[in-house]
C-alpha cells in the first residue's frame, strides 16, 4: 500500500492503494466514479477509456504508480452538465442501446476530435476500432462523431 | 373506439403501496430515484397522487410512469411508458420515467426475452393509461357537475367545452385518486395516436452519456464487500481441492470458501442452468485485491462422471443426463457429420418426399454448420446481494427475475415476501441474463460472510462459464422438376446439445412445397447452452436462406422472385395446416426491401445478397450490399424491411434493428467459441473476435411496414436473416458459397 495524490477532474484526490492498482479500479472502488467501465481488463475493448492529460488511455492497464501528477479526466469530468459537443451529439443521435460501452466511446471520441477536429470516415474508424460496442451502435457512433466535428 | 373491460390484470389498477417507496422494501431505491433529467426542466411536485400502480400525478401536472420490464438496450424503458402516456393523453414533456419494482402481482410479465415486452405489455399498458384518464375525467365531471361524456382531454388538460372550463391533470389528481376504478375504458384509435409512432429520446440518455450509476456493476452500499468466483477451467471438470494459503493473507482479503450454487437434490427449472455446481468464492474489500487473491489460489480440478439431474420446467419434469468427458471442437465436427448421416426424428412430412426426390430432374444438397457462441455482454455477469436472517436484498442486471426468485427462495430457505429483487439497467443481455445463477451465488456468498456483497465475474469468467449458443449442423435437399419447379424439400438439422429445428419445421418453406420432410437429432454434451438472441432461428435463417438462394440459382430464377412465388403458393393453396407464418406479410417485407434497395440496380462492384425470415411474430427482409476492399469484404449498406405491427418509438426501433444487423454480421464473419479437451479456447476479446467499427456496415436503412396490427417482436427478428444476406452477398463477390460459420474466421472453425 502507498499513498498517491491524484488530480482527477480538476480535483485533488488522495488514495492509499497497492501501487499496481489500475486507475480503473481506483476510480470505481475508491473514488466512486463509476462512469468508467470494466469490459475486458486487457486494453481490448475501450470501455475503461479516460484522458491522461489530453490523451485517451485504457485505465484498466494503467497502474496508479505511473500516473504521477498528470491530470486525469473521466466521463464525470468531461463537462459540467453533459453538454460537451460529443455528449450532445450522442444525445442528438440517440446512440446508446444498453449504454455500457458509451462512456468509453465518448471519451475516446472526445480525445480523438481534439487531436483531429476534421476527420475522414477512415480516420474515425481507425481511431474508434479499439472500442467494442456489443450492441452494434457503430453507425450511430460514427454519425455522432461527424456531428460533433461539424460543431 | 375500442371499449375494454378492466378485469384484465385488475390488480394493477388498484391502489398499491408500490409507488410509495419502490417495492415492498422501502428505502431501497438507489437506482430508480425519480429525479428528472436536468434538461427536462421539470419542477418536482410537492405532492404525488397515486392513480394506479403504473402512474402517479403531481399537483403541478408532472406524471411519473413506471416502466415494468427490465431494460437491456432494447429501449423498453422509453417505449413502455410512451404507451401509458399515449392513453393517459399527457404531454410527454411532463413525464418522468422510473424503473418499476419487481412485483408480478402488479406488473404481470416483467421479463426481457422472446421479443415480447411490447407485444405482451401492449394491452395492459394502454389500459393503465386509459383507466387513469377515465378517473381524471370522472373527477372533473364531479367537480364541474357535468356529465363525464362531455369531458375531453388533450395533452394533460381536461376540458368541458360547453361551460368553457378546463383544468390540468394535476388539479384533478387528488380527486381522481379516490375515484373507483372504472369497469370499462375507451382506448384510442390508432389514427389518433400522438406519442406512439413518434420518435422519443432514450429516457436514460443523459445519465448514460454522463456516466451516472445505472448498471449492476455500479451498485454500491456502505460496508459492501467485493466477491469473485473461480470455476473449473474445463467443461467436464469439477472442484477437487483448494489451497488458499497464499491467497488468504493477501491484503484486503476477508474470506475464501467454496459454495454450492444449489442444494444437491434441488429440482432446477429450465433457466437454473448450473454449469459448474461448485465454485470457489473469494471475498475482499476491493476488486483489484480480490482479483489478485484469485490468481494466487491453487485449485485442483478433476473430471466428473456421468450424472443426471431433474429439470422441472413449469410442471414438466425431465431427467437430463450430463455426460462425462472433455470435449473438443474437432470431435464435435466428426460426431455431427456422423449423426447427420443417420435418419433423424421426423418432425413433419408432407406428400411423398422420397418419390419426389427419386423422380427429380435436379437435386441440390448442401450442409451448413455454425459453432458455439458466447454472448459476451459488455457488462460482465454481476450481482449485489445482502442477505440477513430476516430478508434478502438483491440488485443487478437480470432479464427474468420471475425465473429465479423461487430458486433463490428455495436456496436461502426464505419465503418470497422476504426477498426483494431490484432490476438495474443491463449492459447487454442477448439471452444470457435470463440465467441468473450468479444472483444466487451472490446471495449465498453474502449469507456466508454476513455482509452486503457485490459479485463480479471477470471477462474471462464470463466468457468461459458456458450457457452458450449451441453448435449446429443442417443438411438441406431440394428437388426441382424439368420446369425448375421446387417439388420437394428436405431439412435434417441437429446440434450440440439441441436441435435448432423443433417447431420451426412448420415455418417457410413448409406449406409452399408439396413434398416436404423435416427431421432432427441432437448430441448430448456437458457444455451448457442457453437462449441467444433469436434462439435456433439465429442459425436456421442463415442456412435456409443461403440454401434457397442456391436453389433459386439452380432454377434460373431471381432470388426474390423465387421466394415470392413460393409464398404465393403458400398463400393461395397452402400445403398442410400447421404452417407457422403469414405468407402475405412475409412477401410484404421482401417486396418492401426490393423496392427500397433498388433491387437489380446495384452499382458496379457492389455485390448483393437478400434474405428474409419470420420469427418472434415479426417479418424481416434484408438486402445487403458488399464490396471487396484490399481483398476483404466490407458491408457497404444494409436495407432492412420489418413488419412488426405498430412501431412505438421508430428511431429506437431502428437502432435495435441496426444493432441486430451489426451483431449478425459480426457473428457471421467472426463469431465462434471452440473447445479443446473441455477448455474454451477463447476467454477474452484478444482471442474472441468481435465486430468493430471498421467492419460494420457504412450505412443501414431501416423501413417499417405501416399497418395497424398490434405490435409484435422487434429485438430478435432482424438478427437471424442477416446471416443469409451476408452469405449470399459473399457468394456474389467471391463466386464461392459460404457453408460454415464463421465465414471469415482466422481459421475455419467448423468444417
Ligand atoms: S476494460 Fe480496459 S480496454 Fe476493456
Ligand atoms: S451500447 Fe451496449 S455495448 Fe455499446
Amino acid at each position: 500500500m502507498a499513498i498517491f495524490n491524484l488530480n482527477i477532474n480538476g480535483k485533488k484526490q488522495q488514495v492509499d492503494v497497492d501501487p499496481n492498482t489500475p486507475i480503473l479500479w481506483v476510480l470505481r472502488d475508491h473514488l466512486n466514479l463509476v462512469g468508467t467501465k470494466y469490459g475486458c481488463g486487457i486494453a481490448q475493448c475501450g470501455a475503461c477509456t479516460i484522458h491522461l492529460g489530453e490523451v485517451a488511455m485504457r485505465s484498466c492497464m494503467l497502474p496508479i504508480s505511473v500516473v504521477g501528477n498528470q491530470p486525469i479526466t473521466t466521463i464525470e469530468g468531461l463537462s459540467e452538465n453533459g453538454d460537451h459537443p460529443v455528449q450532445k451529439a450522442w444525445l442528438d443521435h440517440d446512440v446508446a442501446q444498453c449504454g455500457y460501452c458509451q462512456t468509453g466511446q465518448i471519451m475516446n471520441a472526445a480525445a480523438f476530435l481534439k487531436a483531429n477536429p476534421n476527420p475522414s470516415d477512415e480516420e474515425i474508424e481507425a481511431a474508434m476500432n479499439g472500442n467494442i460496442c456489443r450492441c452494434g451502435t457503430y453507425t450511430r457512433i460514427k454519425a455522432a462523431i461527424k456531428t460533433a466535428a461539424a460543431g | 373506439m375500442a371499449i375494454i373491460k378492466t378485469t384484465y390484470n385488475r390488480r394493477s389498477f388498484l391502489k398499491t403501496t408500490a409507488l410509495a417507496g419502490g417495492g415492498m422494501m422501502i428505502g431501497f431505491s438507489w437506482l430508480t430515484g425519480c429525479q428528472p433529467a436536468p434538461e427536462a426542466g421539470l419542477e418536482i411536485p410537492k405532492e404525488w397522487f397515486e392513480i394506479n400502480s403504473f402512474l402517479k400525478i403531481g399537483e403541478n401536472g408532472v406524471v411519473t410512469i413506471m416502466s415494468p420490464n427490465p431494460e437491456f438496450g432494447q429501449n423498453v424503458k422509453t417505449a413502455m411508458p410512451m404507451i401509458v402516456a399515449e392513453e393517459l393523453d399527457v404531454d410527454w414533456k411532463n413525464v418522468i420515467v422510473e424503473q418499476a419494482p419487481f412485483n408480478t402481482d402488479l406488473y404481470t410479465r416483467q421479463m426481457a426475452g422472446g421479443s415480447q415486452s411490447i407485444r405482451q405489455g401492449w394491452q395492459g399498458l394502454r389500459m393503465a393509461g386509459a383507466t387513469a384518464r377515465q378517473m381524471l375525467r370522472e373527477a372533473a365531471a364531479q367537480a364541474w357537475q357535468v356529465p363525464v361524456e362531455e369531458i375531453s382531454t388533450e395533452a394533460g388538460v381536461l376540458y368541458h367545452k360547453n361551460s368553457d372550463k378546463s383544468a390540468g391533470y394535476g388539479e384533478m389528481a387528488a380527486a381522481a385518486a379516490n375515484i373507483p376504478v372504472p369497469e370499462e375504458v375507451q382506448l384510442k384509435e390508432v389514427k389518433d395516436f400522438k406519442i406512439i409512432g413518434k420518435s422519443r429520446k432514450n429516457v436514460d440518455g443523459l445519465k448514460i452519456v454522463t456516466g451516472q450509476p445505472l448498471f449492476g456493476v455500479d451498485y454500491s452500499r456502505d460496508g459492501m464487500l467485493i466477491a469473485m468466483i473461480a470455476h473449473p477451467p474445463a467443461f467436464g471438470m469439477k472442484l477437487k481441492s483448494v489451497d488458499d494459503s497464499a491467497a488468504r493473507n493477501m491484503p484486503g482479503i476477508k474470506d475464501i470458501f467454496t459454495i454450492k450454487t444449489y442444494e444437491d437434490d434441488y429440482e432446477r427449472n429450465a433457466f437454473d442452468t448450473n454449469t459448474f455446481p461448485e465454485l470457489v468464492a473469494i471475498v475482499g474489500n476491493t476488486t483489484w485485491e480480490v482479483m489478485n487473491a484469485k490468481k494466487a489460489l491453487r485449485i485442483e480440478w478433476e473430471p466428473f462422471s456421468d450424472y443426471s439431474e431433474t429439470v422441472n420446467s413449469w410442471g414438466g419434469k425431465q431427467d437430463v443426463r450430463i455426460p462425462a468427458g472433455l470435449e473438443s471442437t474437432t470431435a464435435h465436427i466428426t460426431k455431427m457429420a456422423e449423426m447427420a448421416a443417420k435418419p433423424g426424428n421426423v418432425l413433419r412430412k408432407d406428400g411423398d418426399p422420397e418419390a419426389a426426390f427419386k423422380n427429380a430432374a435436379k437435386v441440390i444438397e448442401r450442409t451448413y454448420t455454425a459453432p458455439f457462441l458466447a454472448h459476451n455482454c459488455m457488462e460482465p455477469m454481476n450481482f449485489f446481494a445482502h442477505v440477513t436472517a430476516d430478508k434478502a436484498e438483491l440488485a443487478g442486471p437480470l432479464q427474468a427475475p420471475e425465473f429465479i426468485e423461487q430458486t433463490l427462495s428455495a436456496r436461502l430457505g426464505m419465503p418470497l415476501e422476504k426477498i426483494d429483487i431490484q432490476m438495474t439497467r443491463m449492459g447487454g443481455g442477448f439471452g444470457r441474463r435470463a440465467y441468473s445463477h450468479h444472483m444466487v451465488e451472490a446471495a449465498v456468498i453474502s449469507q456466508k460472510v454476513n455482509a452486503p456483497v457485490k459479485l463480479l465475474y471477470t471477462r474471462e469468467d464470463d466468457m468461459t462459464f458456458g450457457i452458450y449458443r449451441p453448435a449446429y449442423h443442417a443438411t438441406y435437399r431440394a428437388a426441382l422438376d424439368a420446369d425448375n419447379k421446387l417439388i420437394a424439400y428436405h431439412v435434417k438439422a441437429g446440434g450440440i446439445p439441441e436441435s435448432p429445428l423443433g417447431r420451426a419445421a412448420n415455418r417457410f418453406p413448409a406449406g409452399a412445397v408439396d413434398n416436404y420432410l423435416a427431421e432432427e437429432w441432437a448430441i448430448a454434451s456437458n457444455i451448457t447452452i442457453g437462449a441467444f438472441r433469436a434462439p435456433r432461428s439465429n442459425f436456421l435463417a442463415g442456412a435456409e436462406q443461403s440454401f434457397l438462394d442456391e436453389v433459386a440459382e439452380a432454377a434460373g430464377k431471381d432470388p426474390i422472385e423465387f421466394r415470392l412465388e413460393l409464398l404465393e403458393r403458400a398463400q393461395n393453396n397452402p400445403v398442410g395446416e400447421t404452417n407457422d407464418y403469414e405468407a402475405a406479410r412475409y412477401a410484404g417485407v421482401l417486396e418492401l426491401a426490393r423496392e427500397k434497395s433498388g433491387w437489380g440496380q446495384e452499382a458496379p462492384n457492389v455485390f448483393r445478397g437478400v434474405a428474409a425470415y419470420f420469427c418472434h411474430n415479426s417479418y424481416v427482409a434484408h438486402v445487403l450490399d458488399l464490396t471487396i476492399e484490399n481483398g476483404a469484404p466490407r458491408v457497404e449498406k444494409v436495407c432492412c424491411a420489418i413488419d412488426c405491427g405498430i412501431v412505438i418509438n421508430p428511431d429506437a426501433a431502428a437502432n435495435m434493428a441496426e444493432g441486430a444487423i451489426v451483431d449478425g454480421i459480426g457473428n457471421a464473419f467472426f463469431g465462434a467459441m471452440t473447445f479443446k479437451e473441455g477448455v474454451p479456447e477463447k476467454n477474452n476479446f484478444d482471442n474472441y473476435r468481435m465486430i468493430r467499427m471498421s467492419e460494420a456496415p457504412r450505412a443501414i436503412d431501416v423501413h417499417f411496414v405501416q399497418n395497424d396490427i398490434d405490435p409484435t417482436g422487434m429485438g430478435e427478428p432482424p438478427f437471424p436473416p442477416i446471416f443469409g444476406a451476408v452469405a449470399n452477398a459473399l457468394y456474389k463477390a467471391t463466386g464461392k458459397r459460404s457453408y460454415n460459420q464463421p465465414f471469415l474466421g482466422e481459421k475455419p472453425v467448423l468444417g
